[in-house]
């Protein structure tokens, strides 16, 4: 595939904590090709923040990625003798990143104005007038009202959902072609995501953009994805491209998903619970991780972890019972 | 038999700010629940939800208005008539992390409301009726003698419901009970409040953003935009017929997990945001955010009028 940008390949990452190893992320492979949009969903601590930090070379002390690849445009970010140069360098010019907290990733003693400055200084080596006009450029970009007013204001004297507009602002600097954005909208009220949803839209569309969507909410990957990636105790439960996985999911974790969602557009009686709790990732079961809470799940299942499979084209489950339209 | 009313025209719940500034959390609002129904809150962060459900259950005195409970007039109660009340109305919080003391037990937890309203004398006393209430929430025994730490939110939850259960109260005011949690574990929760209010006939205000949710547990639904409910409806006319226009937008940006549905949808995309309530706008509220502004709309304040039986709603236009 010719223009495949990032793949993802075995990818793990350990947590070495006093409470023993955190297996946060196992296994993991994916890809996102130019002009995608793919969504990583899952619940808490399900690894997709982790998934997302190893990408960009950012995960935190005392974690590592202990197996796997990450490359960029076919090139390793993680072997090799300049796979450190070659992700600092990549990080924030080609690909960037809008983090999952938009209170503590604006500084709040710096105007919006110098820290969005700064950035193109940094990285492009702009001259303080040309960063001033790209600043302001960008925030118009992001429909910010008024830009040389909101330039001169300080981080605490915008609504969150300025905050979030400044944040992508800040990530589309350098032009980049992949955007990772982790939970983007979770903080905002609804009538506010739907302004970010709508502004990442449109951002893809006229920059041509790729983004890899973090989020929880299956409603959010439905309308602004074209893939999406199942997460579940640190692996992948499915990946496919999204009408196929909301229309018939195979695995049974994404099906009780879906099933479990309360819908604004139908009424029902009762929900369909999944029952139980995800598994602890410091001692991870040896089978497949879904099995404590799974209807279909069999001997096998429990001693025996199900690896990620094509069961059609563009379609992966890792499930030994997978359900099939048949 | 009697009617559970409460009747809650409270005329500018002001809650005093730092430099005696006043923010207009809730102003006149009225509303009533009738036994056994649920009735959800829905609304923006900010809207006004938690404040109104904080002085029904009188922890917050109301500026002006009244508060009627059973059809008696509890707005002035205090002292003894005030405990009394307290029993019958019980609070669930959202966030199961920081509502629970870590420093107690489960058993500990459950049974100190039941000590203190002298329905026990001692935590021993309460130990078999508390294992009960556990059990109802899903709960297993050995739950009891463990803290609060080692459990997840979904199970820090039915906690939380199983010490509000415990007087057998009559009204439960749930404030973002499931907010906090998964997506799985939601169901289990929501779950869990529908059985208890099939086996004891409890009636829920039901607080949350998530209108989803929302329009699955209730009857009926109250829309808050900005310290006032600006439509209430039953259930399936507001999600169906919403007259509102913030109503209309407001359902239109929630996302459906439907790929096709998503992209054939008609989506309002509002502009701008909530109104400062320290300055309130003398007319309609949501005035500079409406699609469908006149004139009249910025200098008057509409207010909740009925449309039907069962549908009031605030607007000029509509
Ligand atoms: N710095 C760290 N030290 C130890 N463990 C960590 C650290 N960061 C993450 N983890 C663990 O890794 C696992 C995956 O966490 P991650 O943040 O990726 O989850 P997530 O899917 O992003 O969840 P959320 O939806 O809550 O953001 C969790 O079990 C978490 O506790
Ligand atoms: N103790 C207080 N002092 C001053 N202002 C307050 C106080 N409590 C609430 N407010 C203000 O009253 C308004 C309504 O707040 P409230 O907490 O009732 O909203 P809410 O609808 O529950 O929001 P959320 O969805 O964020 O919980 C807000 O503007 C809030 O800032
Ligand atoms: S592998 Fe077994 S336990 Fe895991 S999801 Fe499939 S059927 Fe369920
Ligand atoms: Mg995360
Ligand atoms: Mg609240």
């Amino acid at each position: 595939m010719a223009d495949r940008l990032l793949e993802v390949d075995g990818l793990q990452v350990r947590f070495f904590t006093r409470r023993g190893v955190v297996h946060a992320v196992r296994d993991v492979s994916f890809g996102i090709e130019r002009d995608e949009t793919v969504g990583l969903v899952g619940e808490s601590g399900s690894g997709k923040s982790v998934t997302s930090q190893a990408i960009m070379g950012l995960v935190e002390f005392p974690g590592s990625i202990t197996a796997g690849d990450v490359r960029w445009k076919g090139q390793s970010l993680v072997h090799g003798p300049t796979a450190a140069a070659d992700i600092k360098r990549i990080r924030g010019n080609e690909v960037s990143m809008v983090f999952q907290d938009p209170m503590t990733s604006l500084n709040p003693v710096f105007t919006i104005g110098s820290q969005l400055t700064e950035v193109t200084r940094r990285h492009l080596g702009y001259s303080k007038m040309q960063a001033r006009e790209r600043a302001l450029e960008l925030l118009d970009l992001v429909d910010m009202s008024n830009p040389r007013q909101r330039f001169k204001q300080f981080p605490g004297e915008l609504s969150g959902g300025m905050r979030q507009r400044v944040l992508i602002a800040m990530a589309l600097s350098c032009e980049p072609e992949l955007l990772i954005a982790d939970e983007p909208t979770t903080a905002l009220d609804v009538t506010i995501q739907a302004q970010i949803l709508e502004l990442l839209a449109e951002l893809q569309e006229d920059l041509g953009l790729s983004v890899l969507l973090i989020t929880h909410d299956l409603g959010v990957v439905a309308g602004t994805c074209d893939r999406v990636c199942v997460m579940y105790g640190g692996r992948l439960a499915e990946v496919g491209p999204i009408d196929d996985v909301f229309e018939t999911p195979t695995h049974p974790y994404s099906r009780g998903l879906l099933n479990s969602t309360p819908r604004i557009d139908e009424v029902t009686s009762r929900l369909v619970s999944i029952d139980g709790a995800p598994p602890d990732l410091v001692a991870p079961p040896i089978g497949c991780p879904f099995a404590a809470r799974c209807e279909a799940c069999s001997d096998r299942c429990i001693s025996e972890m199900p690896e990620l499979a094509t069961i059609e084209k563009g379609r992966d489950v890792a499930c030994w019972h997978p359900f099939t339209a048949s | 038999m009697d009617h559970l009313t409460i009747h809650f025209p409270v005329g500018r719940s002001r809650l005093l700010g730092r430099q005696q500034q006043v923010v207009h959390a809730v102003e006149d609002v009225s509303f009533s629940i009738n036994r056994g129904e649920t009735l959800g809150l829905a609304g923006e962060s900010g809207s006004g939800k938690t404040t109104t459900g904080r002085a029904i259950l009188r922890r917050i005195d109301p500026k002006r208005g009244t508060i009627r409970f059973r059809g008696r007039d509890i707005t002035q109660s205090s002292g003894q008539a005030l405990r009394h009340l307290r029993r019958h109305m019980q609070l669930v919080f959202q966030d199961p992390y920081a509502s629970l003391n870590p420093r107690m037990n489960v058993l500990d937890l459950v049974a100190e409301p039941l000590i203190v309203h002298g329905i026990y004398n001692s935590t021993d006393d309460a130990r078999e009726y508390v294992l009960e209430l556990l059990e109802q929430c899903g709960l297993s025994a050995d739950t009891a003698d463990r803290f609060p730490h080692a459990f997840s939110g979904g199970q820090r939850q039915r906690i939380g419901i199983a010490r509000a259960i415990g007087l057998r109260p009559e009204f439960i005011v749930a404030d973002e009970p499931v907010s906090a949690l998964d997506v799985s574990i939601r169901a289990q929760v929501v779950n869990l409040l529908q059985d208890l209010q099939d086996e004891l006939g409890i009636t829920y205000l039901f607080i949350a953003h998530d209108l989803s949710v929302v329009r699955h547990i209730s009857n009926r639904v109250a829309i808050m935009y900005a310290g006032q409910i600006v439509e209430i409806a039953d259930r399936d006319t507001i999600y169906e017929r919403p007259l509102h226009p913030y109503t209309e937008a407001l359902l239109s940006s929630i996302p459906v997990p439907n790929p096709q549905l998503q992209r054939d949808r008609r989506r309002i995309v509002l502009s701008g945001e909530i109104p400062d309530t320290l300055e309130p706008p003398s007319g309609c509220r949501f005035a500079s955010r409406c699609p469908l502004v006149e004139e009249r709309c910025h200098v008057e304040m509409p207010s909740l009028s009925p449309r039907s039986e069962t549908h009031d709603a605030a607007c000029w236009v509509r």
